[in-house]
């Protein structure tokens, strides 16, 4: 583990008792299976929750777990892009009391939190639970570029084509780790590549 | 509104006319040498939390006044432009910072014009303001609190007339929150992507000092700091070439610079980079400025003070790895220490940060 201090920490997702409304938003089929077992126990609460799913891994049967736990709502969007967008148009007419649980794989919470956080939700209203690939999210720090699901590092930046080397400085206001440029001091010598 | 070129060509000639990139024709003067804030008071570096009293220095020194103007002031000004043409993120500010703002805006402005007023005047009649500044040509009439009365937002437009980059930080959760700045002559760090950060995460790059509890330490100080009392600090690093802009955004480009020393070339291309870093609690806002004001020299100019020349080779030959690491100094150290050995005879230094 990093001892980075803005690397960001995932938790778990518990349901909130006292929450007025519940608003989940998940990603990938294990998010799914995990969000259908944290809530299963909550009958009662169940009535007042509604989940967008992204089911990004084409995984219908997840998606049926999550229906069948009786929520008020339960949506399903075929990508990150269409379902965050969901996930924004909900934000705007939530109320306060709500409480937000983003469960999915590292780079989509990235950009989740980033996405709650700009629109003014006390950080306390989140929680947050890694279900996935730790793949992250990164911005190239040369062309600004966004970078999704970048599962090792060096990497060279889709936009700009510079070799990246991936920080572990994270920003919470972009939702992405740094990618600063990792042969400006000898061009083409690049050092093997590690796993996230 | 500008001035007319007779009123701005009589103070003109008392700045250089130099460039921070490109051809690279900064140099310091005999005078400007004298006054440089050397940041070594012994012959070996480690961090501490060398905060002070923002107390007035020596006459002439890089201290005498709150906010120091000197001989590279138009140039620099020049080159902050420039950077903000190419880059606008350089210059953020997220809209809780307004107030703050007003309150830069009023610290730089009554600072300049008081202790230079050769160069700069401010009238006050209420909120009705009326601001010269003569070495760049400037007239504005504007109304304190009303940004529309500015060409840019208050900090913006104070700031492309003070040297030195400026950050705003948001007292607030037990924290101090980085919401705003301009950043053009920064030593590697991007305000775009730290901006929003709270003071432990946007140092959390640095090794060693968390370790050391630096951190946790300089934070509870600062979130005590008094209106009227404001603190300073140096820091160092090394520049190959005058760059101001060493940002990461264009470390890309820059970066390669530090591959093109040679024993030959030390002397003009290596400098010593410091920082003087100030803070000031701002008495609107209760948010604190955070000023990093940039000075450079060359080794070729610092080993005209022979302690200096003694005193940088040893804490350059004997610096902690980690540490030329996170400065950059791997690709020169080297050649930089064999070009300075020739001016370390093994004398002992008198303490202290001036010149024999």
């Amino acid at each position: 583990m990093s001892d980075i201090k803005s690397r960001p920490i995932w938790g778990r997702i518990r349901p909130v008792a006292h929450a007025a409304r519940h608003f989940v938003c998940c990603e990938g089929s294990s998010a799914a299976r995990h969000v259908a077992e944290t809530f299963s126990p909550n009958a009662e609460a169940l009535k007042q929750v509604t989940i967008l799913y992204g089911n990004t891994d084409r995984n219908e049967e997840a998606g049926h777990t999550l229906d069948a736990l009786g929520a008020e709502a339960s949506l399903h969007y075929p990508t990150r892009q269409t379902l965050l967008i969901s996930f924004k148009a909900h934000l705007k007419r939530l109320h306060m009391g709500a409480q937000i649980y983003l469960c999915g794989p590292e780079a989509f919470l990235n950009e989740a939190t980033a996405i709650a956080e700009s629109h003014g939700v006390l950080k306390e209203a989140v929680q947050t639970e890694l279900c996935g690939a730790n793949a992250r999210r990164v911005q190239c720090v040369h062309c600004k570029g966004l970078i999704e699901n970048v599962a090792y590092t060096p990497i060279a930046c889709e936009h700009c084509g510079v070799n990246l080397m991936v920080r572990d400085h994270y920003s919470r206001r972009l939702g992405a780790f740094m990618g600063v440029c990792v042969d400006a001091e000898a061009p083409g010598d690049l050092p093997a590549r590690e796993s996230f | 509104m500008s001035l007319s070129t007779i009123e701005v060509d009589d103070v003109r000639h008392e700045f250089n006319s130099e460039t921070f990139r490109d051809d690279y024709t900064f140099s310091n003067s005999p005078e400007a040498i004298a006054r440089f804030p050397f940041p070594f008071d012994r012959d070996e570096y480690m961090y501490a939390v060398n905060i002070e009293q923002h107390m007035p220095g020596p006459p002439k020194s890089a201290t005498e006044f709150p906010i120091d103007i000197d001989e590279h002031y138009v140039a620099e000004m020049a080159d902050r432009a420039r950077v903000l043409k190419e880059d606008p993120l350089r210059c953020q500010s997220l809209p809780h910072m307004l107030m703050a703002e007003w309150d830069l805006l009023d610290l730089l402005m009554t600072s300049m014009a008081r202790d230079y007023p050769r160069w700069f005047s401010l009238e006050r009649d209420g909120r009705k303001w009326h601001w010269i500044n003569r070495p760049l040509g400037i007239e504005q009439r504007f109304v304190f609190g009303d940004p529309t009365t500015l060409p840019q937002g208050p900090m913006e437009y104070v700031t492309r007339q003070c040297q030195g980059d400026f950050c705003l930080l948001d007292q607030r959760d037990n924290n101090l929150w980085l919401d705003a700045g301009i950043v053009t002559s920064q030593a590697d760090w991007s305000l775009d992507f730290d901006l929003g950060m709270n003071f432990i995460e946007w140092h959390g790059p640095v090794p060693l000092a968390h370790n050391m509890n630096i951190f946790d330490r300089a934070l509870k100080f600062l979130m005590n700091l008094q209106q009227g009392r404001p603190v300073r600090r140096l820091n160092w690093t090394m520049t190959v070439n005058p760059r101001l802009d060493t940002s990461p955004e264009n470390y890309h480009r820059w970066g390669i610079d530090r591959t093109t020393v040679t024993p030959e070339n030390v002397g003009d291309k290596v400098h010593l980079r410091v920082e003087l870093q100030a803070l000031w609690r701002l008495p609107r806002s209760n948010a604190i400025v955070f000023s990093i004001r940039c000075y450079l020299i060359k080794m070729g100019e610092l080993v005209t003070q022979p302690k200096w020349a003694r005193r940088i080779h040893r804490v350059l030959r004997d610096l902690p790895p980690e540490l030329a690491e996170y400065k950059g100094l791997t690709n020169y150290r080297a050649a930089t220490l064999e070009w300075l050995s020739q001016y370390d005879d093994g004398a002992p230094t008198s303490p202290g940060f001036y010149p024999d």
